[in-house]
């Protein structure tokens, strides 16, 4: 899909300029972006770095697994057909803290074991289970506590205050998350009406 | 808005001060650790360069030629209508599918109005506070061979709408248009 998107954008992009004569804009555009995305990720090293090191601290020191601790509740609460001791949970509450520290690359490993637990709770079968749903929802609306890459770009850019984003980022997801939450058990009780669960 | 700015101020530095500070009661190397995990962003910020220089610069063309201004236009009428800024709408179809091109979108917004403009906040907003659907989807039903989804799409879909509602309301609300 995003396959199509770049060569749609490139290809229109290119048929426009021939019929609107901007074809000198385009030449400049294409170098000129090329070289700036190679500053912006040189630029994304400083803060990725500084944040990746960080929280391996915190993971060394078991922080992040004292604060697991402190959201289980809470999570076990999402997850009513999960029994609380089950490895699925342990695994969820973790793909959950990573995500919300900023660890995308941490958070995918744990998601997947997550499925594969919720895959063997729900018997083996193909189909997604209610709490493989909910478990994607929660992800796709993505807690972050520190938005790290997009304040570097703001730095980048020299924004006059680059984290004054934070806060308001952490107010969005809070509520795209109990969006995603609310969304997630409309559609089991729909399922549930219709009598396929 | 002082109090926000303040809050959005004190989180990162109070954040660090307890990790350390729990790290050193805890009795760990503090700084090998650091060391060690901060290796892992220079291959991440190195691995993101190919999918950032495909994405700015195929935005660029569709900029630059004048087809997204076209496309903007286009929608305009009706995006003002419910209060959505049109400038974002590309950035929110391209959300859900992938995170690298999304992350070319927001930086090219930022660069072209500005990181402290309401587009440009609004752009990062969106980037920090929602996630990669399909991305998601695939990868974590893919691996362990789920090949129903059920609802997971639309949820997902749905979710990611709440998610830019959410930020044109918060950022609107805390900057102001």
């Amino acid at each position: 899909m995003v396959n199509y998107i770049w060569v749609g954008m490139t290809l229109i992009g290119i048929i426009f300029a021939m019929i609107n004569g901007t074809m000198e804009q385009v030449n400049e555009a294409v170098f000129k972006s090329a070289k700036e995305a190679v500053t912006l990720c040189i630029g994304l090293i400083s803060i990725l770095v500084f944040w990746l090191g960080l929280m391996r601290v915190a993971e060394e020191s078991r922080l992040l697994e004292k604060v697991s601790l402190l959201v289980r509740p809470l999570v076990r609460r999402l997850f009513p057909e999960v029994p609380s001791s089950h490895p699925a949970m342990g695994y969820i509450v973790s793909n959950i803290m990573a995500n919300l520290f900023g660890l995308g690359n941490a958070a995918t490993p744990l998601g997947i074991k997550a499925m594969e637990q919720l895959k063997k709770l729900n018997g083996g079968k193909t189909s997604a289970s209610r709490s493989m749903i909910t478990f994607l929802a929660i992800n796709t609306s993505s807690i972050t506590l520190i938005p790290a890459t997009v304040i570097a770009i703001r730095m980048n850019y020299h924004s006059a205050s680059p984290t004054d984003i934070v806060f308001p980022t952490l107010i969005a997801t809070i509520i795209s998350a109990a969006g995603g939450i609310l969304i997630d058990r409309y559609f089991y009780y729909r399922r549930k009406r219709k009598g396929r669960e | 808005m002082q109090w926000l700015n303040s809050i959005s101020l004190w989180i990162i530095p109070l954040l660090i001060g307890f990790i350390l500070i729990y790290a050193v009661i805890k009795k760990v190397p503090a700084y090998e650790s650091f060391v060690e995990g901060g290796k892992e962003g220079i291959g991440m910020a190195f691995s993101i360069i190919p999918f950032l220089v495909g994405m700015l610069v195929a935005i660029s063309i569709f900029r630059a030629s004048g087809a997204l201004d076209a496309f903007v236009d286009l929608l305009r009428p009706f995006l003002d209508k419910i209060g959505v800024p049109s400038e974002i709408l590309p950035l929110a179809i391209i959300r859900p599918i992938s995170g690298n091109a999304a992350l070319g979108m927001t930086s090219d917004l930022i660069a072209v109005h500005g990181p402290d403009s309401y587009i440009g906040r609004l752009a990062a907003t969106i980037q920090g506070s929602t996630d990669t659907t399909f991305y998601v989807l695939t990868v974590y039903f893919g691996a362990v061979g789920i090949k129903k989804m059920g609802d997971a799409l639309k949820v997902g879909l749905l979710a990611d709408l709440v998610g830019i509602a959410a930020a044109i309301l918060v950022v609107t609300f805390f900057f102001g248009y």
